[in-house]
């Protein structure tokens, strides 16, 4: 009985499937036999299958040995990534400590109250001194729109700058392998511990590492939770164990997210879960700038020999010592080519710099290089790269319409609506009298009253009870009725444009005005 | 169809190929899928027993379940009624403090008053629609009343003419106690000629003016100047409102036949008692006054009610009455 199906199996099963389609092949192609290649798994490098191509690349035979050399990375080994020192190590330190403003913003303070707050609650959310009410969530899409077009932008010239310096699951597997490191030893020592039975100084080191990560999982929780609530506040029930269920549960979702996204699924979140490394790959094409191998220089690669100088010559610069391979996070050998398992952090061109100084020979041998270099295609200039410019000029229009809302959000906001049935009413006297909602949006911080006038309409127009100054709460929409009231004979048309003011008492220059009409009868 | 039937590969098939190379394995399916499988049927059975689709008979009874433990059993009114409870948990706090108030007294307070003016419009819609018109615009009558009752049904609402008078307090006596129409009819007691006269002043809007308007007794009810007088109820003549049709030919009608005067060619004007009814909760009637006042067309009272004063009369019912 086959074990059941799953993607797992299938790929721990290949050595089934490949004999499988292996004799299938044999049966077809008796004279081109993929078993052959089997010598190629038992150390024979590239170089020399390149060689002597055993496969013709496009036919069936082709695809199924491209296959054995691929390594598929389903995580069933954990890998532990060698640090090593050098630009894009401290680049990497440098941006991924951006990632302190989530742990340390919420404890900034303004005017007594939380500096930065997205109150969900109350519906507002506090940059500073600046709040911002549902009313203008308009340029928080435009802001999502420029983040999206920065995205873009930046993926298209330089590739995934996102995934390899920025991105949270970046930082958090950084942090979490350099504790592990710290206890646990260097990636050899990591290894030798994992395979090592359970003993008592085992058990300490994992108890401490699992600790650790607990605990920064926690940290993370909270901090994500205080962008929501006062940080002061959420810190006192915390420590009371005073919490709402929505607070323990996001609470409970984060560390748990955290702690198994970085500590356990590490790299396989960027290979298979995460849909923006996906995303990033289409944003690239043959002028972006990718992590990339230089093979004209480095093949074919080999050790050095000593004493070999006559076939030193024929060789590459590749000494094929595999630190790329063993500094990389997600585990690819950049020399297989840009792959959807390269986050593009650069940690692979500092390995083989400083193994490039030890045997004398120039850095850049992987260097962030354009596919149209490789293929020794004239570069381009960024003028010439119109998809960048598109996304560009998006990232620009939302940027001048956040900076236009910012700049006209105003104090006071209003609406008015007129009623729609009846559309007018007849006095007594004769005369129209016409019905509006006013809405008022007062966005300070304290309350304030506000008179109503009117500019056109109709001659002889009454504001019933204009003057009479109307309270507008602070944060929120305050509605009242306002009653016009005109002689029918005025009238020049069914309905006269007509333009409504509030404006406060105390402050002439905080106002705001709204277009609207007054109707009459049908003439 | 080939020939190759071999299992290759050590995978076992069905053994059925097609087009040359097809053939079917017979792996097990998952054992993600068999669990979720299991564990379906489990639920179905579990659910079946909380909520039962089929109702058993059990001596006479149906067996409706044994519902979500701890909350019992599931009926869609229990259901409603729990959302009705938010709801009103929600209003709580306005309905508690409308129960001590005067009209005057909520009107006053902008903050209920804003409050009456958005929960009013379901009762007013449900209540009084049906003859003053959604948001008391009138109802044109139609149907067969349209040639004895031509003009409107009820009047309307949202202007600032008033039978009865339209301070907050008036309009809750109308909505409470109800109002009827009084207008004899005059066919016996007027000539042809005189009815014409007479209907042809009024729709000029200068009843006053002639002189059968005093001779024949209209200023009785009318008034000397024809503006009505509102504590019985009499229309105004003078303003631009007809209660019913305003054209010549209806008043000569409304002369001739009356109001609520027993002929059977009288017009029709009864406003129920909402007290009587009894369908409408002490609240509710002061929340519908305070609704139509706002329409816009109310008469504010000679001195507003200040909202202390007012809440110092509910609290004291009986000083209150003094007061008046």
């Amino acid at each position: 009985m086959p074990p059941p199906f799953s993607l797992l199996n299938f790929f721990r099963n290949r050595d089934t499937l490949r004999k499988f389609f292996a004799e299938e092949v044999v049966q077809r192609f008796p004279n081109n036999n993929p078993l052959d290649v089997d010598k190629v798994t038992t150390g024979v490098s590239m170089s020399e299958l390149e060689k002597t191509p055993k496969a013709e690349t496009g036919n069936v035979t082709g695809l199924y040995t491209e296959h054995e050399e691929w390594v598929v990375n389903m995580g069933e080994k954990t890998i532990h990534a060698k640090r090593m020192p050098g630009f894009f190590r401290t680049l990497k330190y440098i941006t991924e400590s951006f990632w302190l403003i989530l742990f340390l913003g919420p404890y900034l303070r303004w005017n007594g109250k939380q500096a930065l707050m997205l109150d969900v609650n109350d519906r507002q959310f506090h940059i500073f001194g600046l709040t911002i009410l549902p009313q203008d969530i308009w340029m928080v899409s435009l802001l999502l729109l420029l983040l999206a077009m920065t995205l873009f932008a930046v993926t298209s010239v330089a590739s995934r700058v996102f995934c390899g310096y920025f991105c949270f699951q970046t930082t958090w597997v950084d942090l979490f392998t350099w504790i592990e490191e710290k206890i646990e030893g260097n990636p050899n020592a990591r290894h030798k511990l994992d395979a090592a039975p359970m003993d008592g100084a085992k058990f300490g080191k994992k108890a401490l590492k699992h600790a650790l990560w607990l605990l920064i999982a926690i940290l993370t929780g909270i901090s994500v939770i205080i962008w929501f609530e006062d940080a002061f506040v959420f810190w006192g029930n915390l420590l009371h164990f005073n919490l709402s269920l929505i607070e323990v549960a996001t609470l409970i979702a984060f560390t748990l997210g955290t702690y198994f996204l970085a500590g356990f699924l590490r790299e396989q979140t960027c290979l298979w879960l995460c849909p923006y490394a996906r995303i990033q790959g289409v944003m690239c094409d043959s002028q972006t700038l990718v992590p990339t191998y230089d093979e004209k220089r480095g093949e074919p690669r080999g050790r050095i020999r000593k004493g070999a100088a006559a076939e030193e010559s024929k060789q590459g610069d590749c000494i094929d010592c595999f630190q790329c391979v063993q500094v990389c996070p997600t585990g690819v050998d950049i020399r297989q080519g840009q792959q959807l398992g390269c986050i593009t952090c650069g940690l692979c061109l500092d390995a083989c710099d400083s193994i490039m100084d030890k045997i004398g020979r120039p850095r850049g041998l992987i260097r962030y290089m354009t596919l149209d270099e490789v293929n020794g295609l004239p570069e381009k200039k960024l003028y010439q790269h119109p998809r960048t410019l598109v996304y560009i000029g998006i990232l620009l229009i939302a940027l001048v319409g956040i900076i236009y809302g910012l700049s006209h959000m105003g104090n006071l906001t209003l609406r008015v609506a007129p009623e729609r049935q009846p559309l007018f009413v007849r006095m007594s006297d004769g005369s129209i009298q016409n019905k509006y909602t006013f809405k008022v949006l007062n966005k300070t911080a304290g309350d304030v009253q506000v008179k109503v006038s009117a500019e056109g309409g109709v001659k002889g127009q009454i504001i019933v009870d204009g003057g009479k100054p109307q309270l507008i709460h602070h944060g929120k929409a305050s509605a009242f009725t306002v009653f016009v009231k005109a002689p029918e004979e005025n009238l020049m048309s069914e309905t006269t444009k007509i333009q409504f003011r509030v404006e406060n008492l105390d402050d002439p220059n905080m106002k705001a005005e709204y277009d609207t009409v007054f109707t009459g009868p049908k003439r | 169809m080939s020939d190759n039937h071999n299992s290759v590969g050590g995978v076992p098939t069905t053994g059925h190929v097609w087009d040359d190379d097809l053939g079917d394995f017979v792996n097990q399916p998952p054992k993600w899928w068999m669990l979720g499988l299991t564990a379906s049927t489990i639920w179905v059975c579990v659910y079946w027993l909380m909520y039962p689709s089929v109702p058993v008979a059990i001596a006479g009874h149906h067996w409706t379940g044994i519902g979500l433990p701890g909350s019992g059993q599931w009926s869609a009114i229990s259901e409603l009624a729990a959302d009705q409870k938010v709801l009103d948990d929600a209003r709580a706090k306005y309905e508690d403090k409308l129960k001590g108030m005067t009209p005057a007294a909520i009107l006053a307070d902008a903050e209920l008053s804003e409050y009456v003016a958005r929960s009013g419009k379901v009762l007013f819609s449900d209540n009084c629609a049906a003859c003053h018109g959604q948001n008391g615009v009138g109802t044109v009558q139609a149907g067969k009343f349209a040639q004895r009752e031509k003009g409107l049904m009820a009047p309307i609402l949202n202007d600032d003419d008033w039978l009865y008078g339209g301070t907050v307090d008036t309009i809750h006596e109308t909505i409470t106690g109800g109002r009827q129409g009084m207008m004899p009819a005059h066919k016996d007691v007027l000539s042809a000629a005189e009815i014409d006269s007479l209907a042809a002043s009024v729709a000029a809007g200068t009843p006053a003016a002639n002189p059968l308007f005093a001779e024949k007794g209209c200023t009785g009810c009318h008034g000397e100047d024809g503006k009505g007088m509102q504590a019985m109820g009499s229309a105004n003549l003078t303003d631009k409102i007809w209660r019913f049709d305003g054209s010549p030919e209806g008043i000569k009608q409304t002369i001739t036949y009356g109001v609520n005067s027993g002929d059977a060619n009288a017009r029709v004007a009864v406003m129920p008692s909402f007290t009587a009814a009894g369908k409408l909760s002490d609240v509710q009637m002061k929340k519908l006054a305070v609704y139509v006042y706002k329409f816009g067309g109310g008469t504010p009272a000679a001195a507003p009610a200040p909202v202390e004063a007012a809440a110092a009369a509910s609290e004291a019912p009986a000083a209150e009455a003094v007061a008046k």
